[in-house]
């Protein structure tokens, strides 16, 4: 099981100052809400911490031993990601989506076998996507794209998940399923880590947050800690009423 | 996708291969039946149906297939690498720079040899003109790679335009057959298959790699792949592939449009599978072209590079047309 952790980390993001140094650690078990407007390098943040794009200073640590000196393919056995967007150039199948999940695990020579198989499907099943397994991706809903990206990382099975906005375009009981998802994983001793947009859905799922300010400042640390009305009100620019529901708080912005 | 469902269409394009040998070799000025050429080829038959066939006809032929198998495995390298199936070695306009150094070098008065170096030369700054050009800050956008591509090949236009109006005419007729690609100056087969050969072979174990590339490179990196050095690498035996073939034929267009995007059709897009498709396809493509090109109006040549761009401008267009 991996640690992803960040030391004195800051994000490059042309012509912005860095912000407030980062030191996450990201351990097996935990799930974390990245929350903060738009625009504030939540994503950025994503892709330095999965070593696409170097930071501005300070290092990425996967168990103790920097990222940056570790060859691509082990790096994406230990950490996958979820990304925003995404790109169909060529049409592909869901079934081949998914699959691809498993390149990080096979040779250059190797097919995928009929394991690699069996495990993209039962990534699809979770996800229920199963009933489109052979249609092409590019004639799917946005919502189902996003769960065939979920389905993708699962097919990969990395310890460390990092998502982009996993909940976007899903209606509301599939995002009620990807959370209990994820909190399944977690509970499987894997770490999660994702942007939110919805300050309700991380209150209720996240047992840890961050919290990234348009200043650049950072907080972060146990959920019950980062859930203070008057610091949230201040991340999103937006007055809040809080009330409280099934033993949770819940965040209503004010009308006016 | 064991690797046993990728044997069945391998054999039947080699087969299909064998076939469209076999009737090119056999049709010509005069007619050669199926059962003579194969006798000539188990070592048998009469002196002057030994030379037409061995070394008149046979050589032109896998000249074909061996250009026709370079320019549809570097039109399928260069659609992963740009993310669109509409890049290819002559939209792209390195086809174009091949051409010009082929004319300098025959307006400069050389011949053979001098001739195919100077056309791999252009080819290669061809390349190296249209990525660094669109390399810009970072990385290869994709749209901006295929804009780059087309100006730059514009610009390749009117060298060429230039170089011709500056040529005597007793030069002109050579120079206009290798401008629209043609097989008679193409020499010996051998050298363009050991390239062919040897870049397939090469690819093979990158085909699950360019699979995920296909998807973008951040999704690629994500999952593993060594990004830029896996776009070098295509970007250059994509470039080796295509001087090759020009050099060998000059600038016949459109093979490495036409040819991955109807195998997309049928096959899918698995590289694995896609690749050697291209290389057994396009020859097959070209050898049928050439013998077209040869017969229609004999005892005349048509330049095979006319037949080719009447079937991939319509082609080009409907990829365009079904893309919006």
């Amino acid at each position: 099981m991996t640690t992803l952790a960040s030391h004195e980390l800051t994000i490059d993001i042309p012509g912005r100052d860095s912000g407030s140094p980062l030191g996450l650690h990201i351990r097996p078990g935990q799930i974390w809400g990245v929350l903060g407007p738009n625009g504030v390098g939540k994503t950025t943040l994503l892709h330095t911490l999965a070593g696409l794009r170097p930071p501005r200073s300070g290092q990425v640590l996967l168990d103790h031993k920097p990222q940056a000196s570790l060859r691509r393919k082990q790096i994406s056995q230990q950490v996958g990601l979820v990304f925003q967007d995404r790109q169909d150039g060529f049409p592909a199948t869901v079934l081949e989506t998914a699959l691809i999940g498993r390149h990080p695990w096979l040779s250059a020579w190797q097919m995928e076998s009929s394991e690699d198989i069996v495990l993209a499907e039962k990534a699809l099943q979770a996800l229920d996507v199963i009933h489109l397994r052979d249609r092409l991706v590019s004639t799917l809903s946005g919502g189902e794209r996003q769960r065939v990206a979920i389905a993708t990382l699962m097919t990969q099975n990395p310890d460390v998940w990092l998502l982009d906005e996993p909940t976007n375009h899903l209606d509301l009981h599939h995002q009620v399923a990807v959370m209990n998802l994820l909190t399944a994983k977690a509970n499987n001793d894997k770490a999660v880590f994702m942007c939110l947009h919805d300050l309700n859905l991380a209150a209720r799922w996240c047992d840890h947050l961050l919290l990234m300010y348009p200043d650049g400042e950072a907080c972060w640390g146990p959920s019950e800690a980062m859930l203070v009305p008057s610091a949230l009100e201040r991340l999103y620019g937006q007055r809040l009423i809080t009330v409280e529901a099934d033993g949770a708080p819940v965040f209503v912005p004010v009308r006016s | 996708m064991p690797g046993s469902s990728f044997l069945r269409p391998l054999v039947g394009l080699v087969l299909m291969g064998m076939l469209a040998v076999l009737v090119a070799v056999s049709v010509g000025s005069s007619h050669v039946g199926f059962s003579k050429v194969l006798w000539v080829f188990a070592g048998g038959g009469s002196e002057l149906d030994r030379t037409l066939i061995l070394d008149l006809r046979l050589p032109r032929v896998l000249s074909a297939f061996v250009v026709g198998g370079l320019l549809a495995v570097a039109g399928a390298l260069m659609q992963v690498l740009l993310r669109n199936p509409l890049a290819d070695p002559y939209v792209l306009g390195l086809s174009g720079g091949a051409a010009v150094g082929a004319l300098l070098a025959m307006l400069a008065g050389t011949a053979g040899f001098i001739v195919s170096g100077s056309a791999f030369a252009g080819a290669m700054l061809a390349t190296l003109l249209v990525f660094g050009l669109a390399h810009g800050s970072g990385s290869w956008t994709p749209s901006r790679l295929l804009l780059t591509g087309v100006v730059v090949a514009a610009g390749w236009g009117a060298l060429i335009t230039l170089i011709l109006s500056m040529t005597p005419a007793a030069r002109l007729p050579g120079m206009l057959y290798w401008l629209m690609g043609d097989l008679s100056h193409s020499g010996q087969p051998w050298p363009g298959m050991l390239v062919l050969v040897l870049v397939c072979l090469l690819v093979l174990p990158l085909g699950r790699s360019l699979n995920v590339l296909a998807r973008g490179s951040m999704q690629a990196a994500a999952l593993g792949v060594s990004v830029r050095p896996l776009e070098w690498l295509i970007y250059l035996l994509a470039s080796v592939l295509t001087a090759t073939a020009v050099t060998m034929a000059g600038a016949v267009g459109f093979v490495g449009l036409v040819v991955p995007h109807m195998l997309r059709l049928v096959l899918g897009n698995d590289q694995r599978l896609i690749l050697p498709a291209c290389a057994l396809a396009g020859g097959i493509l070209l050898v049928l072209a050439d013998t077209l090109a040869r017969n229609v109006i004999a005892p005349e040549q048509l330049p095979v590079g006319v037949i080719t761009a009447l079937l991939g401008v319509p082609t080009f267009l409907y990829l365009l047309y079904r893309s919006r």
